[in-house]
């Protein structure tokens, strides 16, 4: 593997047009993975979704080298009609498109830097490898007092040229003050046997807005990891939602740091999954100062095979007197094989806090089953009916009506 | 009075601080293979018991010391201590109280512990431990009447060989951890209890605990078999005198229920926790393990955790036998410097398996305390259930709650629920307390005890009473 590594990423860099300095600084970054290799389940924050285990057995010969010097065409089949919004279409880890042409372009700075100091602490050898690999790093500002009048959304697309490949993405975000960005990332593959591995890292300043959606419905048999890093300041808000059910595998991880007094972090998640799959949500919220508050609610219906997991984290610091946090994961089993973890943690330095965090799974009610079907319904309607109760719980959170109905009409959730 | 007592009447805090000075004899320093063979020769062992403890070094010397808890330790050198230190006027052990070093009956008797059988009227049977031996064991007559068997542990291995035999590292194996595999090896002494079919033990039994000797390790082990359909209740306490120095203490109780059978086992563990400044008092890491073998069987485990620099076990339930339950109340206070990583496992295996866990965490000064629990239900164990509520109490800003719980459900006819809150005294409470009448440490530990409540209610009335006074000596001076 390091063979290979080494050799991909000599490749990869003959192709990059990027100064010696830059060079070095991947350089230290490949450095880093080849100590540490793939997270295994040895790793606590790794020990549901053992990745080098899934990538030897289900992928077998990663290659890490992508030719990024010709385009890809884009099929606009993909794109999502119901919704006007703008785009950023990566297909095959190469961002072919950029088009913000409903918003005002001389308040949306976008820029290429490669090399970026990363600014937040980790221990993730995943992050090492998006930062030794990704060949551009793109910069989207949002400038002071402006909203974007439509949402965002990334398109995340592989075609069927590729296979057994490792795709790494990075973007970084800036919400000047009272700014807004509502953002959707949506999934779709024609590929399998692919890892991606994608970070993003969010920069919120004081009263901006973050909706971040993600959107990962169409089944397809890829490996995929994500990384949301969210810097928040004094009265921001961020808001994530997941929808994790097409993939074979999926981790997705959200570290938040509330640095600002009364910023809020919001995190919905739903699992829903079948056969084979196994997905996992980690979250970590760090309470920093006073009177911020966090928000998780967590819920899975788990099918022949699948497993979920569900990884929560709330620290919060001596200083953050007065913080309000709070977890939820319940999950549904549907089958005999059928497996949910959840380990929600709580780390707690200060005295005068509201912590709290609740989990539950077990069956769906046979009484509420028996209820449905003595008026009329049969048995399979009745658990459909009760299935999209549970999830339509998670997805009423979501604050944009817009998104709500089209996250509804994605999922096939009725009211 | 002499000087030295007098002392004592001044350290209000930890009462049971003082050294007893009596001559012992101790194992060679370190840890090797003829230490081991030093401790199988002094206990007389026959070769069976040899080889299980060079099979357990062996595999020791594989091993390494875990470090994934939360509260970290500086490194020990386990060559740089005594793994054996035993009273002298033991050796020819006594063959009644009345022979017994009037020394150690009076260090039992300052720590409240009857050994006299005219104590009977407090009707707890005792088993009490000094450094690495059992010094004493009362009530033995009145048991043997039921056929309940009731020993120290060296005892058993010389008169009941066979039960030691079959379920002596049943539950533990020689090839658990490092800890536990470390007392395998070493193991000095501890208690034995059987109790044959359809016997419901009479008294309360328990065990009291005791370090003295400094730069000593205490590892013992603790054996209690109920068969079928019967029941015991058992009772362990420990403190050790005021050192400076860490000491270890590693020891590993192993429970095993047949067919209908029910333990109940309590601990109040207070042992040194250090002064203010987090200087000396007990590593305490234990292995603690129950396995409900039977149908119908339950295991049940209560501990009040006030002691201690460092507390770090979990007393585990491993639920084979249909149609079995564990249960596991918890009370853990950490104060100054103390630091504490507690919680339990509930392995559920056999179908209708129930679990249910209780813990209350408290952490004032510098603290830091962790609930880690985890709660696994197998793919076989149809219709379980288990109900979890660990709940934490923070004085002051400088200390630290933890919850971190594992939850694996397997199972699509079972159920897991798991609440767990963190806060504070409020301020309504303390002022309504004081408007009545109390004073702040009063009414802290008047709101104090009502959190604990549902713990200290499962355990047996005289320990209830201690225990209940213990949580108020814990928290003095943490308020304000």
């Amino acid at each position: 593997m390091n063979e290979q590594l080494q050799s991909d990423f000599d490749k990869i860099i003959k192709t990059f047009k990027i100064s010696e300095k830059q060079i070095q600084f991947k350089k230290s970054f490949l450095k880093k993975f080849i100590e540490n290799g793939f997270p295994n389940r040895k790793q606590e924050d790794w020990k549901f979704l053992d990745i080098s285990k899934i990538i030897q057995k289900n992928i077998g010969n990663l290659s890490f080298f992508n030719d990024y010097s010709l385009p890809n065409k884009i099929d606009p089949s993909i794109f999502v009609d119901d919704l006007k919004h703008n785009k950023i279409i990566f297909i095959n880890g190469r961002i072919e498109k950029i088009d913000f042409s409903y918003e005002d372009q001389d308040q949306i700075e976008i820029s290429d830097e490669i090399g970026t100091n990363i600014t937040f602490n980790y221990k993730n050898s995943l992050i090492d490898l998006n930062n030794a690999f990704t060949n551009k790093v793109f910069k989207i500002l949002i400038k002071k007092n402006y909203s974007l009048k439509k949402p965002l959304i990334i398109y995340h697309s592989t075609n069927n040229k590729i296979k057994s490949k490792n795709l790494n993405l990075s973007l970084n975000f800036e919400l000047e003050e009272n700014s807004c960005l509502r953002l959707i990332d949506y999934f779709i593959d024609n590929t399998e046997k692919n890892f991606e591995n994608i970070l993003y890292n969010f920069n919120l300043k004081k009263y901006s807005i973050l909706k971040n959606y993600k959107l990962d419905k169409f089944r397809n048999n890829n490996l995929k990891y994500f990384f949301n890093n969210i810097e928040q300041d004094d009265n921001s808000i961020s808001e994530t939602f997941i929808l994790s059910a097409g993939s074979d595998y999926f981790k997705n991880e959200v570290n938040c740091n509330l640095n600002g007094e009364y910023s809020s972090a919001f995190i919905n998640g739903v699992f829903s999954l079948k056969e084979n799959q196994q997905h996992e949500i980690r979250s970590t919220i760090n309470h920093l100062v006073e009177n911020t508050k966090s928000y998780q609610l967590i819920k899975s219906v788990l099918g022949k095979n699948s497993k979920s997991a569900y990884q929560g984290r709330i620290f919060v610091n001596s200083k953050a007197q007065k913080t309000d946090g709070y977890q939820l994961s319940k999950a549904i089993l549907l089958d005999e094989t059928s497996e949910f973890n959840a380990k929600p943690e709580l780390e707690i330095y200060a005295d005068d806090v509201k912590c709290s965090h609740g989990s539950a799974s077990g069956s769906l009610n046979e009484n509420s089953i028996f209820y449905l079907m003595s008026r009329g319904l049969s048995y399979q309607q009745s658990k459909e009916l009760l299935i999209n109760g549970f999830l339509l719980d998670v997805v009423e959170k979501i604050t944009d009506p817009e998104i709500k109905n089209l996250i509804k009409n994605i999922i096939g959730l009725k009211e | 009075m002499d000087t030295r007592e007098k002392d004592i009447e001044n350290l209000k805090d930890y009462k049971y601080g003082f050294t007893t000075d009596i001559e012992n004899i101790k194992a060679p320093k370190g840890l090797n293979e003829n230490v081991i063979k030093f401790i199988s020769n002094i206990k007389k062992e026959p070769q069976w018991m040899l080889d299980f403890r060079l099979k357990a070094f062996e595999r020791l010397k594989l091993l390494k010391e875990p470090n994934w808890q939360k509260p970290k330790y500086p490194k020990i050198d386990y060559q740089d201590l005594y793994y054996y230190s035993a009273p002298k006027s033991l050796k020819d052990k006594p063959k009644s109280l009345d022979e017994l070093d009037p020394k150690l009956l009076e260090t039992y008797k300052k720590l409240g512990i009857p050994l006299q059988e005219q104590a009977r009227l407090n009707g707890i049977a005792v088993d009490a431990v000094f450094d690495s031996v059992s010094v004493a064991t009362t009530f033995k007559g009145e048991l043997t009447k039921y056929g309940i068997i009731f020993c120290s542990m060296s005892e058993a291995i010389q008169k009941h060989p066979d039960l030691v035999k079959k379920y002596l590292g049943t539950v533990i194996p020689v090839t658990d951890h490092f800890f536990a595999t470390l007392n395998s090896a070493v193991f000095t002494d501890g208690s034995f209890v059987y109790i044959p079919e359809g016997v419901k033990c009479p008294m309360e039994l328990s065990t009291y605990f005791r370090i003295n000797a400094s730069e000593t390790g205490q590892f013992e082990r603790t054996l209690i078999i109920a068969d079928k359909g019967s029941y015991v209740s058992y009772l362990e306490g420990c403190t050790a005198p005021m050192r400076d120095e860490n000491q270890l203490h590693a020891a590993n109780v192993e429970l095993i229920a047949l067919d209908d059978a029910e333990i109940k086992y309590s601990t109040v563990q207070n042992w040194y926790p250090g002064d203010e400044n987090g200087k000396g008092g007990i590593y305490n890491f234990v292995t603690k393990r129950g396995l409900c073998k039977g149908k119908n069987s339950k295991i049940s485990w209560t501990q009040v955790e006030t002691g201690s620099a460092i507390t770090w076990k979990y007393p585990s339930c491993i639920l084979k036998g249909d149609n079995s339950i564990g249960e596991f109340y918890s009370i853990a206070i950490t104060n100054n410097h103390q630091k504490a990583d507690t919680g339990t496992k509930m392995i559920h295996l056999g179908k209708n398996t129930k679990s249910k866990i209780i813990s209350k965490g408290i952490s004032a000064g510098f603290s830091d305390m962790t609930y880690r629990g985890l709660v696994d239900i197998n793919s076989k164990a149809k219709n379980s259930s288990n109900y979890t509520q660990c709940d934490s109490l923070l004085m002051g800003n400088k200390c630290g709650a933890h919850t971190v719980p594992y939850i694996k459900n397997k199972n699509l006819d079972s159920n897991i629920a798991h609440e767990a809150t963190t806060s504070k005294i409020s301020e309504e409470q303390l002022h309504y307390c004081q408007q009545r009448g109390l004073n702040p440490e009063e009414a802290v530990g008047l709101i104090v005890n009502g959190f604990c409540k549902e713990v200290l209610q499962q355990l047996p009335m005289e320990f209830a009473v201690e225990a209940q006074k213990l949580v108020g000596i814990s928290l003095e001076g943490s308020v304000g």
